[in-house]
């Protein structure tokens, strides 16, 4: 790396005078920016601060139009006490996603470095992953179905009365996480397993040297040498769970249901920013919406970066 | 970790034995492993082949809610197939940009592209089907295509990476021997990179074809409802009551199916790319 600094710095200072250098300038560069550079703007940039501008305004998409309403939307925002109780929803989810993905997913890492290296091991596990959300749902709202689901025929052999899992409002929120948990836990385990390759054998070879229990390992080499993996895992869990809607959509508003149901116990924030939208045709004041879960996924991320002091590996 | 790997399965093979199985005897409770009262009728019905007898059969009553399964297979093929092919041969010429020219303000044009990361679909889900609209591209395959279709941040950042580890030699070389950039890159990069390429590809198709909700605004047109959302429709209209499992999951199992086939064709790829970034 070192030796290729130099003259890049000599190229990067002739082009910063106008000399076309042996790597182009604007002049080569515009052709291959282009088709990206227009997807850019039209799609991300334009969109995004026009995101910011409809939530000052009263849109409505069947005339197509709104007018300045000033913060109106963002007083409403902090009056509304249904996104308050759509976020603690959507925490909830987190939270259990959290806790049961992550730990599930170490012990599947573990498990796969000390049993097999198997490829097509690791592709089973992948799977659930790559399955759209819709079909998982739709699997899975099966699978957990109140009268003839499986698993309410499997909890039976242990003598338990059937559980209602999607139409009773305490439940809804705990078996969508449980549906998330297991089309995303071979992925994590998998992110936790390359996390594991990169933590040196001898150190472990030593620790047993000098007497260390698994659990003294585990605790002391294995998770603080995890810790950036584990950050990114922690972030990407994160993030997703706060935004999710495809499986909630699907699994509480098929078959006579109402997407959010039973009673908006299951209504997430990505929900009611839809329903905004789309249900009550309030544009702009579901653009106020998307503004305050924007800043709440910016917040999580900068402080889990921070808090896990991602980038630095203890090994370092 | 066998228990770990039926886990995963599982559904899988729950589904296919629902799909094999008449609604009439699911709906006798029994359960077993195997199908109950084995027909193939309800995959004949998805795929529009069956006839009156065999739907009373197989469903156990007259057919009410439906959907046009080939025809939405046919809009989650042309839409998968040109956003892949769109967003994986731009992005990578941005990309190439990025990790190879000289330009000024490269690194802060970088760095703004990165941060279209950061945005979440739903911010700009409502201004892009405003802009959608507008174009009049409302239910027609370039509206559920054009998002997609030019680039994406991830698309960028995945390839510069790799481009960024392709030795310089063979191309200053090339380009030292007059070759322009456009030789350079489609004659020397493309071919070395065929493996990120590759992944990238795989990768692009999957996320398209899972697409849930930018094709349920943009698309309320059943003619152009990709897999995804009309199943979703479809089950919406099931009945609370005795609805129609068996056909629900025979459809169900068969839109998975290209994924699974992807899947089994590509697999390494995938699972090998796990790791580099955690973002797909």
């Amino acid at each position: 790396m070192t030796s290729t600094a130099a003259p890049e710095q000599i190229r990067r200072r002739r082009s910063l005078f106008g000399t076309a250098s042996l790597h182009g300038g604007w002049r080569s560069a515009f052709w291959f920016l282009l088709p990206a550079l227009v997807g850019f703007v039209a799609f991300y940039l334009y969109p995004a601060l026009r995101g910011l501008y409809i939530s000052f305004t009263d849109w409505n998409l069947i005339a197509n139009q709104g007018s300045w309403v000033g913060t109106d939307n963002y007083e409403r925002l902090f009056n509304d006490r249904q996104v308050w109780e759509s976020l603690k929803i959507t925490f909830k989810y987190t939270v259990i996603n959290i806790a049961s993905q992550t730990i599930l997913a170490v012990a599947i890492a573990v498990l796969m470095d000390r049993l097999t290296k198997s490829v097509t091991i690791r592709g089973i596990l992948l799977l659930p992953w790559l399955i759209p959300n819709v079909i998982v749902a739709l699997l899975w709202v099966w699978m957990l179905d109140g009268n003839l689901g499986i698993v309410n025929d499997f909890l039976g052999l242990f003598g338990m009365d059937p559980v209602r899992f999607f139409t009773d409002t305490g439940k809804v929120i705990p078996s969508l996480a449980g549906i998330n948990t297991w089309r995303h836990m071979g992925y994590t385990a998998l992110l936790i397993f390359a996390g594991l390759q990169t933590i040196p054998r001898s150190l472990y070879e030593a620790a047993a040297v000098d007497g260390a229990s698994e659990r003294q390992m585990f605790r002391d080499i294995t998770i603080p040498l995890l810790r950036p993996i584990l950050a990114l895992v922690l972030v990407i869990t994160i993030v997703g769970s706060l935004q999710v809607f495809d499986t909630v959509f699907v699994a509480t508003g098929g078959f006579g249901g109402q997407p959010g149901g039973p009673a908006n116990a299951s209504r997430v924030i990505y929900l009611y920013i839809y329903q905004n939208a789309f249900d009550f045709n309030q544009l702009g004041y579901a653009a106020t919406i998307s503004v305050l879960l924007v800043a709440i996924l910016l917040t999580v991320t900068y402080l889990q970066l921070k808090l896990l002091r991602a980038g630095e590996s203890d090994l370092a | 970790m066998a228990a770990i790997l039926v886990i995963s399965v599982f559904p899988f093979w729950w589904a296919l034995r629902t799909g094999l199985s008449t609604n009439g005897d699911l709906f006798a409770g029994e359960q077993s492993l195997l199908p109950v009262g084995y027909t193939d009728n309800n995959f004949e019905r998805v795929l529009g082949t069956a006839s009156d007898e065999e739907i009373l059969e197989s469903l156990g009553r007259e057919n009410t809610g439906s959907f046009d399964f080939l025809q939405s297979l046919q809009v989650s093929v042309i839409v998968s197939t040109a956003v892949t092919i769109g967003q994986v041969a731009f992005s990578a010429m941005a990309a190439y940009a990025f990790a190879r020219m000289r330009f000024r303000g490269r690194d802060k044009l970088f760095f703004l592209f990165l941060s279209g990361l950061m945005i979440p679909p739903i911010f700009t889900l409502i201004p892009n089907l405003i802009l959608v609209k507008n174009l009049g591209w409302l239910n027609s395959y370039l509206g559920i295509i054009a998002p997609f279709f030019l680039m994406t941040p991830f698309a960028v950042f995945f390839l510069r990476q790799f481009f960024l580890g392709i030795s310089r030699e063979v191309e200053e070389a090339a380009l030292l021997d007059g070759a322009g950039h456009f030789r350079t890159f489609f004659g020397i990069i493309v071919p070395m990179s065929a493996a990120p390429l590759a992944t990238l590809s795989i990768l692009t198709y999957i996320t398209a074809w899972n697409e849930f909700l930018w094709p349920l605004v943009v698309a309320r047109d059943p003619a152009r409802q990709p897999l995804t959302v009309a199943l979703g429709q479809f089950t919406a209209q099931q009945p609370g009551t005795s609805p129609d499992w068996s056909g629900l999951m025979a459809g169900t199992l068969l839109a998975a199916l290209p994924i699974i086939v992807i899947f089994l064709a590509f697999g390494r790829k995938v699972v090998d790319s796990i790791g580099f970034s955690g973002i797909k």
